[in-house]
């Protein structure tokens, strides 16, 4: 690396001279531990996901021998559950996406502003994200019980649910019991638990939009949603790019609440990539079956992220 | 007038209903906790009321009964190792990259949040290899090596947005007045990040709680289960759901935690607000 570049201002430099060498030698030894642990436990495990992926290894011959090639690859798309298990994640995380930005927006709005009390009603918005995600799932899977579900007592109250009405014949509506339904619930359950993070990051964009282009809105009598779109939501552009890949990266590499909830069925109707992933290499033993599946999902995510990050980048700089 | 009514009763009723929507499950959690089985079970009851005395009986069971204390010692001392790994790489690393090694590392942002945006859906296969290799399968310091590859990354990309919206001019005097860049680093600039050195705490204690895919895939044995992992399989079994003390246990965990996040929500909102603009 050219030390000459690195000392900062030319004076300082002049005056101090070798500062710029020590820094450069400081800041190798500061960055290597970090740089050394992440190649050890991302690179290589990345480079051996692939290894695998095109290996023949299984839980009982976990070597890397045996080279497939594209072999696994094929085989796990030719197999009924992959395009099911695909289609479902991207629909799921598209819906997620859609649903969360949407109330992440409206709420921020409201908690952009002073009001009395907001440290408690903060505590209680907050309280998804606090829940740990397994935990989290295991709370709706009792919220959507087949039998016992408040939910359905609630519809069964205001006569939605049950034998003559909208939504019945049958008393329950078996949440994770259909396919459609399945994926819907799955879906509300991302928005639940990802929702108090948008929001943080979405106000952390609303609050530092100054407050003297509302003010001149105000001057000139411009009405709530005309001020929502013409101000607020353009001036969020690049923030609500950051919240989508978050929000994105989060339900598509997600496994948890499909694992707890619908174990991906029934069949395989309501599997996404990463828990067939996890139930093919880790409860089924085939390690190199299970390593193909997870790849499948690179390309999607490597592609959102660029272009969430060029988006970001070319809005930032306009 | 009318107008600013309008507005008000908005507010109000947007409030309440996103409150309602974050609550909601939490409170069918906590009647659920103390109900008895004999009510829990009656389908005729209305679910949302005592129809039998509460009962601290499932409660009970989920610390006498079950390994609950030893997964919350697990998470808890996973999470402090967690921290404190997470800290010393991270910390010194955004520095450098801040400070230290030239421009290319104040643009290296966009490439170390893409190493935090690979999903551990994506590594937990060659990672459990790596585990059993080093026959560290079955405890808690497989999971105490691994938490690290999603904070690291993430605290340092934190961390940078933070050093370099910082201004350089109190190290430099420092450096006149003869400290040297590991002393300007240690006394001055450390200090004067603590916000985002507190948010990556409270991120890298908060993982080991919350990760299901690590602490599923590379412990199988009860004593090294942390409480994500351990209360799903502890608690169901087979088709037997202890769903009062299920509750129960999701409860204990999320309501401290809560708290602290709900308390911490004005720092949260000003630590995103420097690094998504610098960061990325």
């Amino acid at each position: 690396m050219a030390t000459d570049s690195t000392a900062p201002p030319p004076a300082a430099g002049e005056r101090r001279p070798g500062i710029g060498d020590r820094s450069g030698l400081l800041g190798g030894l500061m960055l290597a531990p970090a740089v050394i642990y992440i190649v050890a436990l991302v690179g290589v495990p990345f480079m051996l996901a692939i290894a695998l992926s095109t290996s023949s290894a299984t839980v009982g011959a976990p070597g890397i021998h045996g080279f497939v090639g594209l072999q696994n690859f094929i085989d796990v798309m030719h197999q009924p559950a992959f395009p099911v298990a695909l289609r479902n994640s991207v629909i799921v995380t598209l819906a997620t996406l859609v649903v969360t930005i949407i109330f992440a927006t409206a709420e921020s709005e409201l908690f952009a502003r002073d009001f009395r009390g907001k440290w408690f009603w903060q505590i209680i918005i907050i309280l998804p994200w606090a829940m740990p995600v397994s935990l989290a799932a295991v709370n709706w899977l009792w919220l959507l019980d087949s039998q016992f579900s408040p939910v359905d007592w609630i519809l069964r109250q205001l006569h939605l649910l049950g034998p003559g009405t909208l939504l019945g014949p049958a008393n329950h509506l078996y949440y994770y019991g259909r396919e459609w339904l399945g994926l819907a619930s799955i879906t509300m359950i991302n928005v639940w638990r990802l929702l108090p993070l948008a929001t943080i990051i979405v106000l952390a964009g609303r609050t530092s939009i100054p407050r003297d282009i509302y003010e001149q809105a105000q001057v000139d009598g411009a009405g709530f949603f005309r001020v929502l779109f013409r101000i607020t939501v353009p001036a969020l552009g690049p923030i609500l790019v950051v919240v989508s890949m978050f929000t994105a990266l989060m339900v598509f590499g997600d496994m948890t609440i499909t694992a707890i909830t619908t174990h991906g069925g029934p069949g395989y109707s309501t599997q996404i990539l990463p828990y067939w992933a996890f139930v093919k290499g880790i409860d089924g033993g085939a390690l190199s079956q299970g390593a193909a599946v997870a790849l499948f999902m690179f390309p999607i995510l490597l592609a959102a992220a660029v272009l969430a990050l060029r988006m970001a980048f070319r809005q930032e700089n306009q | 007038m009318m107008k600013g009514l309008l507005r008000r009763v908005g507010f109000w009723v947007g409030l309440l209903l996103f409150a309602l929507f974050a609550v909601f499950p939490v409170v069918w959690m906590l009647i659920s906790t103390f109900k008895q089985t004999g009510d829990l079970y009656n389908a005729g009851n209305n679910p949302f009321l005592f129809n039998l005395p509460p009962t601290l009986e499932n409660v009970t069971f989920l610390f006498t009964g079950t390994h609950y204390p030893v997964f919350l010692w697990n998470s808890f001392l996973i999470g402090v190792l967690v921290v404190v790994i997470t800290l010393s790489l991270a910390v010194p690393a955004a520095y450098s990259l801040s400070r230290l090694v030239g421009r290319w590392g104040e643009r290296s942002g966009i490439a170390i949040f893409l190493v935090y945006l690979i999903p551990p859906t994506l590594l937990f296969i060659p990672l459990f290899q790596l585990i059993s290799a080093i026959n560290a399968s079955n405890t808690i310091w497989s999971l105490v090596l691994v938490y690290p590859t999603i904070t690291v990354p993430f605290c340092t990309w934190l961390l940078l947005g933070f050093f370099k919206s910082m201004p350089r001019e109190m190290e430099e005097a420092a450096l006149i007045d003869g400290c040297s860049r590991w002393q300007a680093f240690l006394r001055v600039a450390m200090p004067m990040a603590w916000p985002g050195i507190a948010t990556c705490v409270v991120f890298a204690f908060a993982l080991p709680l919350s990760d299901y895919i690590y602490a599923a895939s590379f412990v199988s044995s009860t004593s090294a289960r942390t409480v994500s992992a351990g209360v799903p399989t502890e608690l169901i079994r087979g088709d037997v759901y202890y769903w009062q003390s299920l509750m129960a246990a999701a409860a204990i965990v999320t309501i401290p935690l809560a708290i602290a996040y709900g308390l911490l929500f004005g720092k949260l909102v000003k630590g995103f607000q420097t690094e998504p603009a610098s960061g990325v």
